[in-house]
């Protein structure tokens, strides 16, 4: 067990590398109730949300759930989120567990400033939340609940019961695979825990831990706060604009437009060893045998059996199949940048 | 798993296992299953002087690195190859087959200041 955030969390149970497999090719159980959630709701819960997050927020329909930015007045990260349109006058936001403080009072101040008639309010005490991941989840989480999963595509969710229960059903994840999230209140976690364990049975359903998460979030090119992204890095520099709506006003936009004119001077990009050696979070990266850049987050990848990272380098060393090195205990190691995602699903 | 009589253990995890004047040196199964799964080892050539307490090399997990610190002083005179490209030898045999290096002990006194089986268990709480 780690702590993660305040919370004592596995990093595996079984072993990350089974528990990273039993993803890709079947399905696997993660509790991630520690994320946290804001709730926006009132007559201008639309115009908050809008202005604090980078996504189109106003091309959202009702249950559909979209990846953003929340970002400082300089362009850095306060954090990224996962807003779920429940209804025009009603958006609930998943955000990341160390930073649902933050996020809270970020999103308060904003609505302060701009005097937007609508409530905010820091709800992550009523949520609970199960991530069912992998090609098999549809087929696990449907024994449990007469929501018609076929119903609810791709980032898209459903109010609706999981057991009976009141549940957010949502197509949404952080492997690369297949997925569903389940929230529900704290009281029933215990329960829907075994319940979906017991139903997964027949398709050899794992449970998951932190350890496991990583790496399927790396494989999948997925940044994590505090490593791809994080107060001092532009969404541009994370290669992050597909998920920024330039066509709105939003916290954080001038220094995003005058990054993405300029262009960014470092960039986001992936390497896979082709030396021996693991590449981790925090190594330095030489190009040219001189220092230029870092690794965001490295493991070895289960699924490519390779040795991955994410890293940042200098915009013009970043383009795919350049040799780098990655200085591994103090010897430089070949590396050759390739573009993320690592992992693609077959669809 | 049991904790063999015939390996001295240090507080750091590894093991040494003396014969005549070469010692054997691996990790605990302690140390293994703290880790997961290991998939990489990086070890010091035949040659190499160590000193008690302090790194010869390093295992990784799919998680993390960490140092191996050498429970003797002495020159290795061998390495465990099989390990580079069987890392996971290392969760499956941590007290035999996953055995790291061996050295020609430098300084034989030292085996006092090291655990008995025993006293290893009680220390990891086993």
């Amino acid at each position: 067990m780690v702590d993660f955030g305040g919370w004592d969390m596995p990093v595996q149970y079984a072993g990350i590398i089974e528990e990273h497999h039993a993803v890709r090719r079947g399905v696997g159980l993660f509790d991630v109730s520690h994320m946290g959630e804001v709730e926006v709701t009132g007559r201008q819960a639309f115009d908050l949300v809008n202005y604090a997050a980078t996504s189109a927020v106003s091309k959202m329909a009702e249950g559909q759930a979209q990846y953003a930015g929340l970002l400082y007045e300089h362009g850095g990260f306060v954090d990224d989120i996962l807003i779920y349109k429940v209804s025009p006058e009603h958006y609930f936001l998943c955000v990341n567990a160390s930073n649902q403080d933050k996020d809270f009072e970020h999103i308060a101040a904003l609505q302060q400033k701009l005097g937007f008639d609508c409530r905010v309010e820091f709800t992550s005490p009523r949520y609970a939340q199960l991530a069912v991941q992998g090609p098999l989840a549809a087929a696990v989480v449907q024994q449990l609940t007469r929501v018609d999963l076929k119903g609810i595509r791709y980032y898209r969710f459903a109010d609706g019961e999981v057991m009976g229960v009141a549940a957010r059903i949502a197509r949404t994840g952080y492997t690369g695979e297949d997925c569903f999230e389940l929230f529900v209140a704290p009281e029933h976690a215990c329960a829907l825990w075994a319940k979906v364990l017991e139903a997964g049975a027949a398709h050899g359903i794992k449970p998951c831990g932190l350890g496991a998460r990583n790496t399927l979030r790396l494989e999948a090119g997925m940044a994590l706060y505090g490593h791809e992204i994080g107060p001092d890095i532009n969404p541009v520099e994370a290669g992050l604009l597909r998920n920024i709506d330039l066509n709105k006003e939003f916290n954080g936009r001038a220094a995003v437009v005058k990054c993405a004119e300029t262009g960014p001077s470092r960039k986001l990009c992936g390497i896979e060893m082709t030396g021996r050696g693991i590449a981790r979070d925090g190594y330095e990266i030489h190009v040219d045998g001189a220092p230029a850049g870092w690794v965001t987050s490295g493991s070895p990848s289960p699924t490519l059996n390779k040795n991955i990272a994410l890293c940042y380098l200098p915009a013009e060393a970043a383009a795919p199949g350049r040799t780098v090195q990655v200085i591994i205990r103090g010897q430089p190691v070949d590396a050759v940048t390739v573009n993320p995602p690592f992992y693609k699903r077959a669809k | 798993m049991a904790y063999p009589e015939n390996l001295r253990y240090t507080k750091e995890h590894e093991w040494v296992l003396v014969e005549g004047d070469t010692g054997t040196i691996g990790i605990t199964d302690h140390a293994q299953s703290e880790l997961g799964d290991i998939v990489y080892v990086d070890l010091p050539s035949a040659g190499t002087k160590i000193a008690q307490g302090a790194s010869l090399g390093s295992v990784e997990s799919v998680k993390a690195v960490s140092d191996i610190f050498a429970p003797v002083t002495g020159e290795v005179t061998a390495v465990n190859e099989a390990l580079t490209s069987n890392p996971e030898k290392l969760n499956q045999e941590p007290h035999g087959g996953g055995w790291l290096v061996k050295v020609k002990l430098g300084a034989p006194d030292e085996l006092s200041k090291l655990m008995s089986a025993a006293e290893y268990q009680a220390y990891i709480g086993g």
